[in-house]
């Protein structure tokens, strides 16, 4: 969705984590991207090298982990794996899913020096 | 921060004040041309001590001192942040506030026109006006004599939280008034960006499609409340509103739907209802938090 906003978010997160944690360079950035959480991955991946061209993690390797939707079927009550927002139950077919998991959009870890 | 000599890079500062800005990184840029020389010839500066985390002090090339940073942070933090304080300050002063949200030209400025008129002699109302370019809405709105700030997101998608406090600011709405947020003709981007609203409401016009919830599943997952908007076109559209209403609740099983024309007037007793009950609870909840804030006082 805006994957610019996000690229430019974890930049400051890095940044801030360089003035806290005292490291000068990022190797390697690891995040986690939900299934449901509305990003692009290929865009993101564009962007994040697009912002952080200039920064201490212009040479930063991107990796992102991936974190399946996950919804709970009131119908059948147990967990369901979610595709997509307007999937059904696949057991019953119903749309009664609340979603459970899935939407993170979250910095996890870095690789630093 | 160089792991030479404990210089420059995120901590760098000058006379006590960090550098701002794309400065900071231009002695490291790249991580290649690194020079020692101007900083610390003069003298002035001392060095700067070095940091607790660091690892052992090496200036020999090549060594590698990588080490691994846990930091489990949502990448929206800093949004959220702004959001949280948004919210507060409303809930503070009683405030109803509504994220408006729709893809362009579903009347959004319209249904707050008449919104307003309808209010007006009941509620004290606020608008925040977003849009890329000029300043036309909010023109609109101060016509029916609300106080309204246009924001003009220049390039960006969507308002964030930090620029509709700073509009929040500038109107200081009444407390137990109604604040009116309409974000930029958008159905992708606003859904993740909490302003700090009670409620996002997504106003979907009938010329649209019925498939939107499904397209844009995001932005009607977010909000409480649909306006099925510009209803007085129906006999002239193929449009299913039965099949739109369905297809909403298929990605928000929660959502409810109001069916309204904002330029005919029709449905919109409802939708007045609801912001009236919304304001209501909002000052009341005010007043609870007010009463109990005063008896923490008394103790």
């Amino acid at each position: 969705m805006h994957e610019m906003s996000l690229a430019e978010g974890v930049l400051q997160l890095i940044e801030e984590a360089a003035t806290s944690q005292g490291f000068s360079r990022v190797k390697t950035v690891w995040l986690e991207i939900g299934e449901l959480a509305g990003a692009e991955k290929e865009a993101l991946r564009f962007c994040f090298d697009v912002v952080t061209r200039g920064s201490l993690a212009s040479a930063a390797q991107l990796e992102i982990i991936d974190r399946p939707g996950q919804g709970w079927c009131l119908q059948c009550a147990c967990t369901v794996h979610v595709a997509a927002l307007y999937d059904a139950c696949p057991h019953c077919g119903s749309h009664q899913i609340q979603v459970t998991g899935g939407s993170e959009l979250r910095l996890a870890e870095l690789e630093v020096e | 921060m160089c792991t030479t000599c404990g210089c420059g890079g995120g901590g760098a500062r000058i006379n006590g004040r960090a550098l701002a800005g794309p400065l900071r990184y231009q002695q490291h840029q790249a991580g290649t041309d690194h020079r020692h020389a101007p900083a610390h010839a003069a003298g002035t500066e001392p060095p700067m001590p070095m940091p607790a985390a660091l690892p052992e002090h090496a200036h020999a090339p090549g060594i590698s001192q990588a080490r691994m940073v846990r930091i489990e942070q949502d990448i929206l933090a800093k949004n959220d942040a702004y959001a949280r304080a948004n919210r507060e300050r409303l809930q503070r002063q009683g405030i109803f506030a509504l994220n408006l949200v729709s893809s362009p030209g579903s009347g959004k400025t319209t249904l707050l026109v008449r919104t307003i008129e309808r209010l007006r002699d009941r509620l004290s109302i606020a608008v925040v006006e977003g849009d890329q370019q000029t300043d036309n809405d909010a023109e609109r709105i101060r016509a029916t004599g609300a106080p309204a700030v246009q924001i003009n997101t220049g390039k960006g998608c969507h308002l964030d939280a930090h620029m509709v406090g700073r509009a929040i600011g500038q109107l200081a709405p009444r407390d137990g008034s109604l604040l009116l947020i309409e974000n930029v003709g958008n159905l992708v981007c606003p859904a993740g960006f909490d302003l700090g609203e009670a409620h996002k409401v997504a106003i979907l016009s009938v010329t649209e499609g019925e498939d939107k919830p499904l397209k844009y599943p995001d932005m009607f997952r977010a909000a409480d409340l649909m306006l099925l908007n510009k209803c007085d076109l129906l006999p002239y559209l193929q449009f299913d509103a039965d099949l739109a209403e369905a297809n909403a609740r298929r990605v928000n099983p929660g959502i409810r739907v109001l069916r309204t024309s904002a330029s005919s007037g029709a449905g919109l007793d409802a939708w007045l209802d609801w912001i009236l009950l919304g304001c209501s609870r909002s000052a009341r909840s005010d007043t609870a938090a007010a009463g109990a804030a005063s008896g923490v006082a008394a103790r």
